[in-house]
């Protein structure tokens, strides 16, 4: 057992009690702030897969931008908890854990059993080379895959166009 | 070298206008005949139909000056199938060029006759539109007619053979609405009808016999057909005498030998110049020449020559006597006309068929031209009869006739063509006249005459080969000379008979000009192949094609007697019809001696009526029977009305209806409606609008694809 | 030193409890948050698979990252329109109880 492993599992453990937290949480925002450290925990597997970039972005936009705006949202409309209601679909829960556990079973019994890829993936050295792959992966992004980067670009102002308009939409409404 | 290449020489380019010179006149006619004057027409016609003849003319030249090769004009492909390759190549030899000159020759003389008769009978039988159509016809039949005589092959030679017999049904169909007597009726209609069919029999044998020559020689081109049969070197082998009848029975159809010649006298019917171009002079002799075309096959086959030859003697004789019965002008030269193609066809069968083409052709001049007069001495008459009606129904316009006749009794109608109508006519029309006799000098084999030539070599041939034909033939030409001086004493000589032979008229020059040509031809026709050492011109011109046959100098025993028999015939005729010639209304002064002879003379020995007992009714009957017992009651009224129909009914009642539609199909499509109908009600449950709900069958889906993932 | 089965299955546990999350969870923001967990599941697949393939041979290390990339730009656009939406009905609604969303209902 490699200490590389050890890190990997306790990391491991801490990823999937965060899930398990956030997804079970009474409070909203205890359930964003389970999904931050969820998402530190996945950085760092970035990190140990020799991808420092996506790392990096994980923590700025996920970590950062994106649960920055969850919070926020949480604490605008006052949703830490809802209020208690009954269940309107009383079979919902049960059936939603079995479909889960057999799902959760299956994948593993997948990648065990069936997929069977035998290999050992290590650590690349990220502080020697960690200039070279940003280098590489830029070069990569802007040749083969430059159409769909510029799409992503129409997609964000598309998105933004989108929210100012349901924002416009609102004040309108109050007017009339 | 391929025996069907093309063989250029001379003027052999030309080749192809022997049938686009008619085809253009006939195209011309066709598309302006409306327009154009009746002599415009005419002479179109009869220009195309020359043009055929000069091209001819130099074809028979170019042919000399090749020293009798064999040319071919290639004109386009035409069937490759297999092994079966055939070109519309146009043939040009010796035999194809006698017959062009013959067509073309004899053809165009008869166009321009027909100018001149055909103006007179459109206005007797009151329909001046058909004028066109008549040489449209004609044009037609020259154009097939150069076919079937210029084909390289026996297919390209079948296509002329049906060409010529469709014109001929065209043509003797002409007034296909009357009778010939103008009378409103199918009798025309039925005669043109009768040659169709009865040919049908005849070109039934000659396809087997064109099937039989593809399947032993593997060709059908003249040359490759001949060498295979040289090459097969057996005499009388069964492929070959089968081949050699199964012609035969072609050439019984077309020109008209017994059993199949029946249909001539009746293909009387159509306008007279088309007696005498089609059934005279040209199409009848097709046969002829497809025997003498055939020659190396029927020299491989003596049975089969011997059965030709056996066949002609006994049609000429037949024939010969039937005509001295008939008392229509056109009938006589019919059955004169069968019992001359028998000379000829008993020529070729006995393997001399020098003498067979030579009598074709002299008896294309003579025929030609005692047909043409007759057709002047019936329109002669015709224009007496409108004379003197005019005059003795104090002013009763002719062009009435017709409608009369329709009201009164048939039986007042006059025959322009029966022979007891006319008498006296040598005053009234002298030009017709002299060249009748000319024309009956010559058929009769009176020396110097061209007939008398033919007719001698023939039975020369005959007497050196085959007795029995040769008498069948001699007593043949016996009363041959008999009817035709019959014929001249009861037309010409004596008083008229009936008030048109008073009134009869000359007719113009335009049609006497044609007739005066075709006398000079009967003359002195002879001169092709005088039986004299060094002369024996068409004998050695066709041994170019058909080998060199034996030269027969001039026999004078046979001569003699022929002559003889001829004159005596004649002094017999003279005795009794010329010495006390026949009065109005007067019986045949040869039916009282003669008896039931001479009634079955003047019935055709009731062969049609035999045709009818034999074949016809029985066929009738058995169709008959065939129509109401097999047809009608059993397939219609059992099979199809109650087995067919019965079934049916209960099957689409019963079985299709009640249970396959109804509980069946109808049950199923109910069941589906009202299924998909309970269905999509409890569906509709499904879709709750609580999206967790939605994703919860969407997390089933992907249970359930891994599942099958693993289990698969 | 770790087989890369691991992290395919810490990937496959990952998404199971983020889709867990969607299916019982009532508050839309956490159902948001679910997804979003569920897109982080995959991208780690994205990238762990990106580096066995980059150690097999078989492909680029980067085409993986790349879509991992473009991942989180369509995630932040989803977020800001899905904010957007959940602030606008809550507007309408003063409520944003998901199951009291079901006025599309058959």
């Amino acid at each position: 057992m490699t200490s590389e492993l050890i890190v990997f599992l306790v990391l491991s453990l801490v990823a999937v009690s965060s899930a398990l937290g956030m997804a079970f949480s009474r409070n909203a925002i205890y359930s964003a702030l389970f999904l931050v450290l969820n998402f530190v925990t996945v950085a760092v597997f970035y990190l140990m897969l020799g991808a420092p970039f996506i790392a990096m972005s994980q923590i700025t936009v996920y970590a950062g931008a994106i649960m920055v705006l969850f919070l926020f949202v949480i604490m605008l409309l006052g949703a830490e908890s809802m209020a208690p209601s009954p269940q309107a679909l009383p079979w919902q829960r049960p059936l939603a854990f079995i479909l889960a556990v057999t799902l959760a079973v299956e994948s593993i019994y997948l990648v065990f059993a069936r997929a069977r890829l035998n290999t050992v993936i290590t650590t690349p050295d990220i502080a020697a080379n960690s200039m070279e792959s940003l280098r590489e992966m830029a070069m990569t992004l802007f040749n083969q895959f430059l159409l769909p980067f510029e799409i992503t670009s129409i997609l964000l102002l598309v998105a933004m166009v989108g929210v100012i308009v349901l924002a416009n939409r609102q004040k309108a409404g109050h007017r009339s | 070298m391929h025996l069907s290449e093309t063989v250029v020489g001379g003027f052999s380019f030309l080749a192809p206008w022997l049938v686009f010179a008619p085809l253009t006149g006939l195209l011309l006619n066709l598309v302006f005949g409306r327009r154009w004057s009746e002599k415009l027409i005419g002479t179109v016609a009869s220009l195309a139909s020359g043009a055929a003849f000069v091209v001819s003319v130099l074809l028979a030249y170019s042919v000399s000056i090749n020293h009798g090769e064999v040319l071919r004009w290639r004109l386009a492909e035409w069937i490759h199938i297999g092994t079966l390759n055939l070109d519309w190549t146009f043939r040009i030899d010796s035999l194809s060029t006698t017959m062009m000159l013959v067509v073309s020759g004899v053809g165009t003389l008869i166009h321009i006759y027909a100018i001149g008769y055909m103006h007179e009978d459109v206005r007797f039988k009151h329909d001046e539109g058909r004028y066109a159509r008549f040489f449209i016809f004609l044009n037609l039949f020259i154009m097939a007619m150069m076919v079937l005589v210029s084909g390289d092959s026996y297919l390209m030679l079948f296509v002329g053979w049906e060409g010529v017999g469709l014109c001929s049904f065209l043509l003797i169909g002409f007034w296909h609405e009357m009778d010939t007597l103008g009378r409103p009726s199918w009798a025309n209609s039925d005669a043109g009808n009768k040659a169709f069919i009865v040919n049908r029999i005849g070109d039934f044998g000659f396809l087997i016999a064109v099937f039989l020559i593809f399947w032993n020689f593997n060709s059908l081109q003249f040359d490759e057909v001949f060498a295979g049969a040289r090459s097969l070197s057996v005499i009388n082998s069964p492929l070959t005498v089968a081949i050699t009848l199964f012609l035969l029975l072609g050439v019984a159809g077309k020109s008209a030998q017994i059993p199949l010649y029946i249909w001539l006298p009746d293909a009387m019917a159509g306008p007279t110049p088309v007696s005498a171009l089609i059934h005279a002079a040209t199409m009848v002799t097709a046969g002829v020449y497809l025997v003498a075309r055939s020659a190396p096959i029927y020299t491989t086959a003596p049975a089969a020559q011997y059965l030709v030859a056996m066949t002609g003697a006994v049609t000429a004789l037949f024939a010969a006597t039937i005509a001295v019965g008939q008392y229509d002008i056109k009938k006589v030269l019919a059955y004169s006309t069968i019992s001359q193609l028998g000379f000829m066809v008993a020529a070729v069968g006995m393997g001399a068929y020098t003498a067979g083409m030579f009598h074709l052709i002299t008896h294309a001049f003579f025929k030609a031209l005692l047909f043409l007069s007759a057709g002047s001495v019936i329109l002669g008459l015709e224009r007496g009869h409108h004379y003197g009606e005019a005059h003795v129904h104090h002013g009763d316009k002719g062009r009435k006739k017709k409608k009369e006749v329709a009201h009164t009794q048939p039986v007042e109608v006059f025959d322009p063509g029966d022979m007891r109508n006319m008498g006296g006519l040598r005053k009234t029309m002298p030009v017709t006249f002299w060249l009748y006799i000319i024309g009956t000098l010559a058929l009769a084999g009176i020396f110097p005459f061209a007939g008398f030539w033919s007719k001698d070599e023939i039975l020369l041939d005959a007497s050196l080969h085959f007795t029995g034909v040769y008498w069948l033939l001699s007593i043949a030409a016996f009363f041959t000379a008999f009817y035709m001086g019959r014929q001249i004493w009861l037309v010409f000589f004596g008083e008229p008979r009936h008030v048109a032979a008073v009134h009869a008229e000359e007719s113009p020059k335009v049609m006497t000009l044609p007739l005066v040509v075709l006398a000079l031809l009967s003359v002195a026709g002879g001169a092709l192949n005088l039986p004299f050492e060094g002369f024996h011109d068409l004998g050695h011109w066709l041994a170019y094609t058909l080998g060199e046959s034996e030269s027969l100098p001039l026999d004078l025993t046979i001569a003699g007697v022929s002559t003889a028999l001829a004159l005596t015939a004649i002094l017999i005729s003279w005795l009794v019809y010329g010495r006390n010639p026949l009065k109005a209304g007067q019986v045949d002064p040869l039916k009282q001696p003669l008896g039931f002879v001479f009634t079955g003379m003047e019935n055709k020995w009731f062969v049609d009526e035999g045709y009818f007992a034999v074949i016809i009714d029985p066929f009738r009957r058995l169709s008959q029977f065939v129509a109401d017992v097999i047809d009608w009651r059993f397939w219609h009224d059992f099979v199809h009305d109650t087995v067919i129909l019965g079934t049916y009914n209960w099957l689409s009642e019963v079985a299709l209806d009640r249970y396959t539609d109804q509980r069946g199909i109808d049950a199923f499509a109910n069941w589906l409606g009202t299924a998909a109908q309970w269905l999509s009600e409890k569906m509709r449950k499904l879709q709750n609008g609580f999206v967790r709900s939605y994703a919860l069958a969407v997390m089933l889906g992907a249970v359930l694809i891994l599942g099958y993932l693993i289990f698969k | 030193m770790i087989p890369v089965d691991y992290y395919i299955v810490l990937s496959a546990i990952l998404f199971t409890i983020g889709a867990l999350g969607v299916l019982i969870r009532r508050n839309p923001l956490i159902i948001f948050m679910s997804i979003e967990l569920m897109l982080n599941a995959a991208n780690l697949a994205f990238v762990a698979f990106g580096r066995y393939y980059e150690i097999t041979g078989q492909q680029s290390f980067y085409t993986g990252q790349i879509f991992v990339f473009f991942v989180i730009a369509v995630a932040a656009a989803e977020v800001a329109v899905g904010l957007a939406l959940i602030v606008e009905i809550f507007k309408t609604k003063k409520n944003i109880n998901i199951d009291e969303m079901n006025s599309l209902k058959g």
